[in-house]
């Protein structure tokens, strides 16, 4: 009886095989379904900056270029001093993140090393406050102290982005350090110090590699700090985009061509760190889950 | 550690003071932790009991401030605008993130560049993400409205309509911020024992059943985290809100943190903005606590 309900070894085998290639497709599509979001964004802010004004404006889009121009890089770089925020954003994200590597590496270590988990939770509050509250007293400070405009009040602001990331990874790093080199450096009779800086700090090169890329795309990344606290000529680049660009010209072009600039070399220090980026953006989280 | 000084026998004093000195290598970060992030804390509450305008003399005033706020029928919708805001922008990426981990969690062809291509949004400057997406969501020469057109569907006012502007910006939330939840979901995964699976397979369960029953509770913490990370980081969005919409139209998409702008330096009123960012505060922990509430439960069950 069983073997009439039963359909042929054949069919069953056949119909196996279209499951799979039809499963197979299924996922294909559902791999360009949830890629090609990320991809053609910035496919499409590339296509903008490489039109001209016509193109840009007509509708139906044009897709692809033709022929491409530069002329709205020419023309961001020429017109908007974009060479000067860029200088500025690379003086104030350079500066904020060597401060924090010069007092967030011992920090880093000291809290590993002493187990002073009450920093960490301070640390921990300080990424949860929103940058902006962060803003308005030291505003009126800087307001105060005739600081406001300058690319001082800038970096001591950037250190609120900066210090926290590198102590924080900093921290984690030493934690997993072996403890031993140390306990035989301090037993042959070195300092904290000097076993510190000669064996400690050489073998945390990875994790300070990571801290220093985090905490600068971080602060590359700030927008408020530099539209509120910068002056005409000490915008850093985000704050020029927004505040010079698309007030003074409302053109597509070359408003793409400034955002491909400003994040350009954001993606280009991702790729160095791939793998380790969701420690840094996690903070804390992951960590005892 | 413990093994080598029992073998070595430490003298007295000896790790005591190697504990202070530990201790100074704090010491410069706390100084300067002290005087940008401490400092400021505590100088914006003593604010918020001011009357406080850039370039006049402060009145003190006590709690009006908040008593003011606790009537400012603007304050209170931008408060509902947050928490609505808030709400899309971690439950939509939770979902994506976690079906985005599941495929990624297979082996097929090219894994890893596509991954990488992924997560590439998640690092791109907000300020730079927000102008191209403004510039999709134009309502004549917008590419977004071309795609509906294309599939059928009347052109959207996206950021323009009143109604529509807080899932359009969700959209672009969305967008940034689903790699951070896949990688964390990622994650997970990758730590998934194997035997589980195969007597499930046995017993002859179907693939939704395995997630449903033996991937999903072993992944649920790490969701947990994401969903902890995603409310703090969706509740202080700024930058994208502030360039694509501003706030507008009218007052529809207009967050704590935008209002918070306006006052603090539209207005230059820093007590009332100071008193702001003190319920904000208080907002913030009493939602991570709660989060973290949920997920000391997720462990226990």
């Amino acid at each position: 009886m069983s073997s009439v309900a039963l359909p042929s070894h054949s069919t069953l085998a056949r119909r196996g095989r279209h499951r799979r290639v039809l499963r197979k497709i299924g996922f294909w599509f559902s791999v360009v379904v949830i890629v090609s979001p990320a991809i053609l964004v910035f496919l499409w802010m590339l296509s903008l900056s490489l039109k001209n004004e016509l193109d840009n404006s007509a509708y139906p889009p044009v897709f692809i270029p033709s022929p491409p121009t530069l002329s709205n890089f020419v023309q961001v770089f020429k017109d908007n001093s974009m060479g000067l925020y860029f200088w500025n954003s690379v003086v104030v994200s350079g500066l904020g993140t060597l401060i924090a590597l010069v007092v967030g590496i011992p920090a880093g270590y000291g809290i590993a090393r002493a187990q002073a988990h009450k920093f960490t939770v301070l640390i921990l509050i300080a990424r949860m406050t929103p940058a902006l509250s962060y803003l308005i007293p030291l505003f009126t400070v800087f307001q105060f102290l005739g600081l406001n405009n300058t690319l001082t009040a800038l970096v001591i602001t950037h250190l609120v982005i900066t210090v926290p990331i590198v102590v924080y990874i900093m921290a984690g790093y030493f934690e997993t350090l072996p403890k031993e080199l140390e306990e035989a450096a301090l037993i042959d009779g070195g300092s904290v110090w000097t076993t510190f800086r000669y064996v400690a700090l050489p073998l945390a090169r990875p994790g300070i590699v990571v801290g220093t890329i985090l905490s600068f795309i971080f602060s590359w990344n700030n927008f408020v700090f530099g539209a509120v606290l910068a002056g005409r000529a000490t915008r850093t680049l985000p704050a020029a985009v927004y505040n010079v660009l698309t007030f003074e010209q409302l053109a597509w072009g070359p408003l793409a061509a400034a955002a491909i600039v400003v994040t350009l070399p954001v993606l280009l220090l991702t790729i160095i760190i791939q793998k380790e980026i969701v420690v840094g953006l996690t903070a804390g989280g992951v960590k005892g889950a | 550690m413990s093994t080598t000084t029992q073998a070595v026998v430490p003298r007295p004093g000896f790790l005591a003071r190697r504990q202070r000195s530990y201790i100074l290598f704090i010491v410069p970060a706390l100084v300067v932790v002290g005087a940008v992030i401490v400092f400021p804390w505590l100088f914006t509450v003593w604010m918020s009991a001011f009357d406080w305008k850039i370039g006049s003399v402060p009145h003190f005033i006590g709690f009006d401030n908040y008593i003011k706020l606790a009537t400012n029928q603007r304050f209170h919708e931008a408060i509902v605008h947050t928490l609505y805001f808030t709400a899309l922008a971690v439950i939509v990426p939770l979902i994506l993130g976690t079906i985005a981990a599941l495929i990624f969690h297979r082996e097929f062809p090219l894994r890893g560049l596509l991954r990488s291509i992924f997560t590439m949004p998640m690092m791109a400057t907000p300020v730079a993400v927000a102008l191209v997406w403004t510039m999709m969501f134009h309502p004549q020469q917008g590419v977004l409205n071309y795609l509906l057109s294309l599939v059928g569907l009347p052109p959207s006012l996206w950021v323009y309509s009143p109604t529509l502007v807080i899932p359009s910006l969700v959209l672009v939330e969305v967008w940034h911020w689903t790699p951070l939840v896949m990688l964390i979901v990622l994650g997970g995964l990758a730590a998934l024992p194997i035997e589980p699976y195969e007597s499930a397979r046995l017993d002859g369960a179907t693939e939704w059943q395995l997630f449903r029953y033996i991937t999903f509770p072993l992944v649920a913490p790490f969701i947990v985290v994401a969903a902890v990370i995603r409310t703090i980081d969706a509740i202080k969005a700024f930058d994208t809100i502030y360039v694509i919409s501003s706030g507008g139209p009218g007052t529809a998409s207009e967050t704590i943190n935008l209002y918070l702008y306006l006052q603090a330096f539209a207005f230059y009123n820093v007590g009332n903005a100071s008193a702001v960012v003190v319920v904000f505060f208080v907002l913030i922990l009493a939602l991570a606590m709660l989060l973290l509430y949920v997920r000391q439960r997720a462990k226990w069950t």
